[in-house]
């Protein structure tokens, strides 16, 4: 497997502009003659599609749901970063892109990070021109919010929607495009293989949902906007639906898997509270601007919140990172809390939780004021919990969030399968080891606006492109392929369910193992014995999981079981990685690399580089590559927030 | 945590041809902090083990912004809790002993496709009549070039809130999607960036929501009621009159 990252030489301020100019173009007449697909309607998908659609070439874009307006992106609550320095508090291209780099861990592509930091502007300005509502100030001019992991104030928002509304935007722009027939949209598709044909992404196989029809989609570039794999645990705060099985497919049909145990912790959810649950509910990282958080000084005290005075109470992040204080990377955050509670002073119920408080801040900005810019999390809060935030501090624990993870690309975002992209949460390409707030509705938009249509340009200019039918054995044998290992699926459940398993009882065991010891702490034993035991979950599977109904159908157990499947596969390049990163950066905390103070060790002599997976065969243990990382703009030091 | 006994009385049908009918469930042990999908979860593993076909319905986020969920729940769309959606109801606002009518969202707009989930893609071709500013990717100003008052930006993001959940279609006696099309058409004609495609947007999404088979607003303002964004009815009188302005002028 070659990695070349084609990242350009020179100095870091030209790099993307060079490279855009070095790139070749597709003259406007000349592009409706090629076809793009892609998959998924996000940011990243809804994005790119309208964008490349407006640009000339035929698109179409398949999505899992039923409106392109309802991909998982709608969920982001806090806000997008972008540098463009309105508060006048000292912030800059090259502060933003400091501040990702080192938020990340330094395990990122310093000339794809920087990319990212100087596009974030003209984002704004594209969402404001779509009539995306943002917060203003009464003057009129945008109003700017704090996240973790930085010391300026460079986050825009639009009440804690700030992901529907830039998301509706993106659909708006895509909505337009299929009304002018630019764009073909498939809803209710699922993707379940890349077709390659003489080594180059050549389209897709989906099955539709509503009918269970396996369906070819041929075209000259294939765009995966298809999100990331933090449901393998199970329990996240991702939608049902998403999955990995797109990237895995593609991973199986060639393209490399990039630092596939980046997994980032989101340290404010609301937490787990029983066996039936079917996910986790995060609050927005905005919440720390002025929620205080805090646990009893003392194991084991139960008294209420109201009742423990100041004097009993330890904020342990401000008195442990006075610079930062509750505003520390999210890493961080995560970390502080599981050791709290692994201390025993881990508050509520199950004693997996720690106190955010917002009586300081209703004292000292009034009620009116917090709940203006908090209310509507408040509300959610109080409708899952019925405690309200207002008068009671939130009970907040770390649930899996993002995956950093994801299919490798390089600076074009091109996978290792020529002719097949992969944008958004799918790559692995700018967040490094740990991602900071309010940078993966960044990083889509980034990706699906401004990047991904020089790339594909450049790919078609310098590749001769044949037309290939749906009807080529390739596809053919990719359809053959999908529908016999559904079949295989459904086996099981002939004669009956008695002594049988559902998909759920199956995932959540995958869940409980990847979380207890491919989590927040990993260390050499426990991923030994992941490696071990997970062959057995999926044998379990294949033996055993009774699935009701048939492939004819709207069939919502089946489709379920596709996903566990492949996240059964999935879970062991999770735990190889894991297990050969014997460092800890960012989120990934190996226990035996820490500091004195608990802080996450990186050891740059030995790992300063992308882990990249490529899969050798089914049975076959799977081959890791390094890409090197290079900095020549900023030294890797130590994460300090104090 | 306390636990509820419940019978469930679920519309079931196999596909859109197919003649449905209501079936009756006992459900027992259902932990009052769950959700009400949650809740369903428990039933589909129940039927499931018991060699039966689960329920299907429509779900994604389960954090009530996706808008793929809903349901109608003794009469009521997105059940008897005001301003959630199906997936933020909690088990907690029932109780033991509660006979619990669940239906899919019906409208002549949206076919059934299999129990209680529903084909909505209606609204997604209202919004593509013109739910939208036409603005290329590319060369727009600087984002702090068009100043908009922070109230009239409130406004417009009260309209914006609207997450297509079509509740409001299901729960009107005239099967109306104006709620759903008029907070599409407020969001941008409150907001400098939507006034130059004003009166086009105004007649070519009422038109398709014409089109479509959706009824007309008589002020009984069920929509209003259930929407889980609490979504005003001031918006449909805001869409009438850009409506009328529109096509006196332009129409």
């Amino acid at each position: 497997m070659e990695l070349n990252s084609r990242a350009p030489s020179g100095p870091l301020e030209k790099k993307w502009s060079n490279h855009r100019f070095s790139n070749k173009l597709v003259n406007p007449a000349n592009r409706r003659k090629f076809s793009i697909i892609v998959v998924g309607t996000g940011l990243a998908g809804a994005s790119a599609s309208a964008t490349l659609a407006e640009q000339g070439y035929q698109v179409k874009t398949f999505c899992i749901q039923d409106s392109p307006r309802r991909a998982h992106s709608i969920a982001a609550q806090g806000g997008i970063n972008a540098a463009k320095n309105y508060q006048n508090d000292g912030d800059s291209i090259h502060r933003l892109f400091y501040d990702t780099i080192k938020g990340g861990d330094f395990r990122a592509r310093e000339a794809n990070v920087y990319r990212l930091a100087e596009v974030s502007n003209q984002i704004i300005d594209q969402c404001v021109a779509q009539g995306v509502p943002f917060a203003r100030e009464y003057g009129g001019t945008l109003a700017n919010r704090s996240f973790g992991g930085a010391q300026v104030s460079r986050t825009f928002y639009a009440r804690g929607q700030t992901g529907q509304q830039l998301l509706l935007g993106a659909y708006g722009a895509l909505s337009r495009q299929i009304h002018t027939g630019r764009v073909k949209m498939y809803t209710r598709r699922e993707m379940m293989d890349v077709v390659v044909v003489d080594g180059r992404a050549k389209g897709i196989t989906v099955r539709n949902i509503m009918t269970g029809e396996i369906e070819s989609h041929a075209a000259d570039v294939v765009i995966l906007a298809t999100g990331g794999y933090g449901n393998v645990y199970f329990l996240s705060t991702n939608a049902m639906a998403s999955n990995v099985t797109a990237a895995w497919r593609a991973h199986k049909r060639g393209a490399g898997f990039a630092n596939p145990s980046f997994v980032q912790i989101h340290p404010t959810c609301i937490p787990v509270h029983g066996d039936y649950q079917s996910k986790l509910t995060l609050m927005s990282e905005s919440l720390r601007n002025d929620g205080r958080v805090w646990v009893p000084k003392t194991k084991g005290d139960t008294r209420k919140p109201a009742d423990i005075p100041e004097g009993d109470r330890d904020y342990y992040l401000e008195n442990k990172y006075p610079s930062f204080g509750n505003l520390v990377p999210r890493d961080v955050a995560s970390r502080n809390a599981k050791e709290q509670c692994d201390y025993g002073k881990g508050v509520g119920t199950t004693g997996l939780a720690v106190f955010l408080d917002f009586a300081e801040a209703i004292k000292r900005d009034g009620r009116e004021t917090i709940y203006k810019k908090y209310g509507n999390l408040f509300q959610m809060y109080e409708k899952i919990t019925d405690s309200d935030p207002m008068v009671e501090p939130m009970m907040i624990y770390p649930a899996v969030h993002y995956t950093m993870g994801g299919l490798w690309v390089d600076y074009d975002l091109m996978t290792t399968i020529p002719g097949l992209f992969a944008i958004g949460e799918c790559n692995f390409s700018d967040h490094g080891a740990n991602r900071l707030g309010a940078s993966a509705l960044m990083q889509g938009l980034a990706d699906g606006y401004f990047i991904i249509a020089t790339s594909i340009a450049h790919y078609l200019g310098t590749n001769k492109i044949e037309v290939i039918s749906e009807h080529a054995a390739p596809f053919i044998d990719s359809k053959r392929w999908v529908e016999d290992r559904i079949a295989k699926m459904l086996k099981n459940s002939v004669g009956g369910s008695a002594g049988k398993f559902t998909v759920d009882e199956i995932h959540k065991e995958l869940g409980r193992l990847m979380w207890d010891n491919c989590g927040m702490g990993r260390n050499k034993a426990g991923l030994e014995t992941a490696l071990e035991e997970l062959p057995k979950i999926k044998q379990k599977f294949w033996d055993s999981v009774y699935l009701p109904g048939t492939n004819k159908e709207i069939n919502q157990s089946l489709e379920r079981a596709g996903r566990v499947a492949d996240f059964l596969e999935f879970g062991e390049i999770m735990i190889r990685d894991a297990l050969t990163r014997e460092e800890s950066c960012g989120c990934h905390l190996r226990e035996e690399s820490q500091t004195e103070e608990n802080e996450a060790r990186r050891d740059d002599a030995n790992f300063s580089h992308v882990s990249v997976w490529e899969h050798a065969g089914d049975e076959k243990e799977p081959v890791m590559h390094k890409e090197p990382l290079v900095f020549e703009y900023v030294t890797p030091s130590q994460r300090s927030y104090k | 945590m306390s636990s509820i006994n419940l019978t469930l009385k679920i519309w079931r049908q196999p596909n859109s041809d197919a003649l449905g009918a209501f079936e009756m469930y006992n459900l027992d042990g259902i932990h009052t902090d769950m959700s009400f999908l949650e809740m369903l979860d428990v039933l589909n593993e129940k039927l499931t083990k018991e060699g039966k076909d689960p329920v299907a319905f429509d779900h994604d986020c389960r954090e009530g912004i996706c808008g793929m969920c809903g349901a109608v729940v003794n009469g009521i769309a997105h059940g008897p809790e005001k301003e959630v959606t199906l997936c933020q109801l909690h088990m907690r606002h029932f109780k033991s002993g509660d006979i619990l009518v669940i239906e899919p969202f019906r409208s002549r707009a949206y076919p059934i496709k299999k129990d209680l989930l529903v084909d909505r893609s209606a609204l997604d071709r209202i919004i593509q009549a013109g739910g939208y500013v036409s603005v290329n990717t590319g060369g727009t100003p600087d984002g702090n070039s068009i100043p908009i008052p922070s109230q009239q930006a409130e406004l417009a993001m009260d309209a914006a809130a609207c997450i297509g959940c079509g509740a409001c279609v299901a729960s009107c006696p005239n099967g109306a999607a104006m709620l759903f099309t008029s907070a599409k058409i407020s969001q941008l004609a409150l907001l400098p960036q939507g006034q130059v495609e004003r009166k086009k947007r105004a007649l070519a999404m009422v038109a398709q929501m014409d089109k479509e088979g959706f009824g007309n607003c008589t002020n009984a303002r069920e929509c209003e009621a259930v929407c889980p964004k609490g979504i005003s009815i001031r918006n449909i009188a805001r869409m009438n009159k850009e409506f009328l302005k529109a096509v006196l002028t332009e129409g």
